[in-house]
């Protein structure tokens, strides 16, 4: 494991930073149940990690997040077995994550933010190893320079919140080097340059992390496919392929076979078993006769996976839009789309319908009915929504009282709970497993009475 | 106005609803009522002179076309157009080798409207071949920043016009986000070659051309996206515009006082009439947090409709009570201070259709086309003159023929244009944006051709 920690023996162990940025995958030997195992410890660290962001947990919730996730499932008495286990159980998962474009995303997205919670909680000592680390070219900017920007800079440190302490020490690097801040307009701006506060280089670190991390996945996949996954078919293959399909929840890009709808039915399923996004998008259809891009995306795949056939599906938004836009119209602009969805036209791929944390980080703009309402609404276009949904009293103040700290999936399983009257263990995490719960539910129930 | 990527897209076949191109004139002729026969007939050819070719093909090749060793002769060919044809037919990935090619096709194809697309890994129009190879190789590599803004976004602060309609009164709301954007691109991201296109009929296209910003990647197309996004819509969400923290960032704050702030008060209050009725004046008190304020104020203009007989306009005196009373000692909550900016923000801050932005294959209609409903062709805008453009006089299809037909007794010339309306446009085009772009590009190309040859240098000395 000589390019692990580069250069440094062991004996540096108290200045060297716990964080490793896997350069390159381990010369260990690794027994084969620890393979898995680590992996699969690593995974539900990650899978905490997603649930926290598509929660909208602010950065020092995801810190102390983090922090307790990788003690439950990371810790060893001996830290270089923890070192081991990090390595060994990061390179497990780019093999498994590595396979197609959706696993990678994901898994760079998570080990990327896992990365950046971890070494905000390292000492300032060993950041400032760890950048360099990374070699970064950056120097900070001198004492002149400083003096003819510092009004700006403080503009900025307070436009970003009142508890931030004035920082001296500041990078002036490419905006291109440190996109999160500049989206966040979290840094000051001159001819090109963000000016980086010695605080902020956790984002100038994470954006390098994340672009070596990904170009190392798509040489990793090349390697899978060329040749690991022939060599190792009675070994790793079937490990690495049973690994990315338990954990990432189920799979709604097929519709269940005993779940198809027909048209006749989709009102009636609409007002007993679409989450409050899907209800939403539905009832703006039919008082419209017309949806936006996004809206149109959002429902029509859910759609999909709720069961409704592309013929079907042509109908339905045929019905719809034709009042709007007349038929001729439709047929010439829409109907190309949903064929799209269904994997008929263009790349001909069968796209999957939106997970929460999608349609939770979308950002709706003018005219656009689609999003997470409880992200999206005003509360008092929420109470209104909730309302006709038979939301009332104790639970409509429990589901705002959720939505207030940000907790949009565990208000929405909150509403589920309260329209069905039963509890949801799992929570939502999807819109499409909102509908299955739901109807499960429903049938148990008319089977009861029947 | 623009046209999504064909994958995961629902727009991809939206038809001509907009632009189509000068060359474009047997489906213009049609829609001004004439027949193909008789078109050919009215001077086709001279029309087809009109659309600057040669022009496009030198911008879009970005120097590549020249004699340098470094130039790299692919590139243009490289670039995805689509054509909308007649019947709606949409046709992606289209390519051309030089101006020649790209002219031939135009003639030959009569499309609608023409967008342009990334330049891509490979030639777009053998995609396919590259598919089949086996490494998933055809990818876009380049393409310029984009922006497109639209009045129709704009239709719950507009009391003139609404949809597709714009007129004078609205119109400074385009002028206003030239500027806000302009400025911000230029000082705070340190690009210099952009160009700003009229799209035809209710809005604006920019176009950022250095190569610096052709080569984002799409993550921080999104970052520039996000940080030019105050507007936060979503028709379920009273409050759009949400300012927080005790001072706005210097980028922001620029904005207001060097633009926002005077364009409200000075014009968009009185020529909207904010708050000459209660529908108009109850938006903006839904702005107000404090409900107590909001009721306060709302009585007072309900109630004295009679007592303001003064001579002063109606908004410009509940605007400044309401700035009285929300700045006021009083209000020592910074939300409620905080409020007017927002309500200026709300108005007047633009509003960018953020998709266009973020995704390097996003297709976006050609300058100097001609737009299909207003006949209007779609010329740069100056930004720094931006306050005098004026989208009703610009030259139209039907006026352009006219000229065309007048001067086509006298001699012929290479450049028709020189003696149409139109001239003006092309010679800005070709003085302010085309010769610095390109000038630009050669010290590029040869400082990182010196570069390279001295690194090799290097190597060998080894």
């Amino acid at each position: 494991m000589e390019i692990v920690r580069s250069q440094r023996k062991p004996a540096d162990a108290a200045v060297a930073p716990a964080l490793s940025l896997y350069r390159s995958a381990p010369a260990l030997e690794v027994r084969l149940e620890d393979f898995e195992l680590y992996a699969i410890d690593r995974l539900r660290v990650l899978q905490g990690i997603s649930d926290g962001l598509s929660r909208g947990k602010k950065p020092q919730e995801m810190e102390k997040l983090v922090s307790e996730l990788w003690r439950a499932h990371m810790r060893h008495q001996d830290p270089s077995e923890e070192m081991n286990k990090d390595i060994i159980s990061h390179f497990v998962l780019r093999l498994v994550y590595c396979r197609t474009e959706d696993l990678r995303k994901w898994f760079l997205s998570m080990e990327t933010s896992l990365f950046r919670y971890r070494f905000r909680l390292e000492s300032p000592e060993s950041q400032r190893l760890l950048m360099s680390e990374f070699q970064l070219p950056y120097k900070a900017i001198n004492h002149a320079e400083f003096e003819t920007v510092k009004d700006k800079l403080n503009q900025v440190a307070r436009s970003t919140g009142p508890s931030s302490n004035a920082e001296a020490l500041f990078f002036k690097v490419p905006f291109e080097e440190v996109p999160e801040l500049v989206a966040g307009r979290r840094v000051f701006m001159l001819k090109g340059f963000a000016y980086v506060a010695m605080n902020q280089v956790v984002s100038l670190v994470a954006t390098q992390f994340r672009s070596n991390l990904s170009k190392a996945l798509v040489l990793t996949n090349r390697k899978w496919t060329s040749t690991i996954r022939d060599k190792e078919k009675n070994r790793l293959t079937p490990i690495v392929e049973a690994l990315s399909t338990g954990y990432l929840g189920p799979d709604y890009s097929q519709p269940k076979e005993f779940s198809e709808i027909s048209l006749k039915d989709i009102d009636r399923l609409a007002s007993s078993s679409f989450p409050l996004c899907m209800r939403h998008l539905f009832d703006k259809l039919r008082e419209n006769h017309h949806l936006k891009h996004g809206g149109r995306m959002q429902l029509g795949l859910f759609l999909k996976a709720v069961g409704l056939k592309l013929e079907d599906a042509l109908a339905f938004w045929k019905s719809e839009f034709s009042q709007k836009v007349g038929a001729e119209r439709f047929d010439k602009e829409y109907s190309y789309s949903i064929r799209h969805n269904y994997g008929k036209e263009g790349k001909r791929t069968d796209y999957t319908p939106y997970a929460c944390h999608k349609i939770i980080s979308s950002t709706p703009s003018v005219g656009d009915h689609h999003g997470c309402p409880y992200r999206h609404f005003s509360e008092e276009n929420l109470r209104a929504a909730l309302g006709k949904m038979g939301v009332g009293g104790r639970s409509l103040d429990d589901i705002l009282d959720k939505v207030r700290s940000r907790h949009y999936q565990v208000a929405c399983t909150l509403t589920f709970e309260a329209v069905h009257a039963a509890s949801c263990d799992s929570g939502i995490n999807h819109p499409n497993q909102y509908f299955e719960a739901s109807q499960k539910i429903l049938q148990t129930t008319r089977q009861a009475t029947s | 106005m623009t046209c999504k990527l064909m994958d995961a897209s629902w727009s991809t076949r939206k038809l001509a609803q907009f632009p189509e191109d000068l060359v474009l004139t047997i489906s213009n002729y049609i829609m001004y009522g004439l027949s193909c026969t008789q078109a050919k007939l009215h001077g086709l050819p001279k029309l087809g002179k009109l659309f600057p070719h040669a022009d496009i093909y030198r911008w879009l090749s970005y120097g590549n076309d020249g004699k340098h060793p470094a130039c790299d002769h692919s590139y243009f060919g490289r670039r995805e157009f689509s054509f909308t044809l007649e019947n709606d037919i949409y046709v992606r990935f289209q390519s051309f080798n030089n101006a020649v090619d790209m002219e031939n096709s135009i003639r030959e194809k009569c499309p609608y409207k023409i967008d342009i697309g990334p330049v891509y890994s490979v030639d777009p129009a053998k995609r396919h071949a590259y598919a089949q190879s086996g490494n998933n190789v055809f990818a876009p590599v380049e393409r310029e920043l984009i922006f497109d803004i639209d009045m129709s976004d704009y239709d719950d602060v507009r009391y003139c016009c609404s949809g597709a309609d714009v007129c004078l009164n609205c119109w400074p709301l385009m002028t206003i986000s030239v500027k806000v954007l302009d400025t911000a691109l230029r000082d705070d991201f340190g690009f210099n070659h952009i160009l700003w296109v009229y799209s035809g009929r209710r809005g604006v296209h920019c176009w950022v051309c250095d190569g610096r910003a052709r080569r984002l990647s799409n993550e921080q197309r999104a970052a520039i996206a996000d940080y030019f996004r105050v507007y936060k819509g979503g028709e379920n969400n009273a409050k759009k515009v949400n300012l927080t923290g005790p001072v706005l960032h210097p980028f922001l704050a620029r904005s207001y006082t060097d633009v926002l702030k005077g364009f409200f008060e000075g014009k968009l209050l009185a020529s909207q009439n904010l708050f000459a009725s209660i529908e108009r004046f109850q938006k903006i008190l839904e702005i107000i947090p404090d409900e107590s304020i909001a009721s306060e104020l709302l009585d007072k203009w309900q109630g004295n409709r009679r007592s303001s007989i003064s001579k002063e306009d109606v908004n410009v005196v509940r605007w400044e009570q309401l700035k009285h009373v929300l700045q006021s000692g009083k209000q020592k909550a910074q939300g409620l201070r905080r409020c007017v900016e927002e309500i200026i923000f709300t108005y007047t801050y633009p509003r960018l259709d953020m998709e266009v932005s973020k995704h390097m294959n996003h297709l976006l209609k050609a300058p100097f086309c001609v737009h299909p409903k207003t006949g209007r062709v779609c010329v740069p805008i100056d930004p720094n003159n931006c306050d005098n453009f004026d989208p009703t006089t610009v030259p139209t299809l039907s006026q352009l023929l006219e000229e065309l037909n007048m001067s086509s007794m006298r001699t012929e010339s290479e450049d028709e244009w020189e003696r149409t309306s139109l001239g003006k446009s092309i010679k800005f085009f070709r003085s302010s944006f085309l010769s610095p772009l390109l000038k630009s590009c050669k010290e590029e190309m040869e400082s990182v051709y010196n570069s390279k040859v001295k690194q090799s240098k290097n190597a060998l000395n080894w």
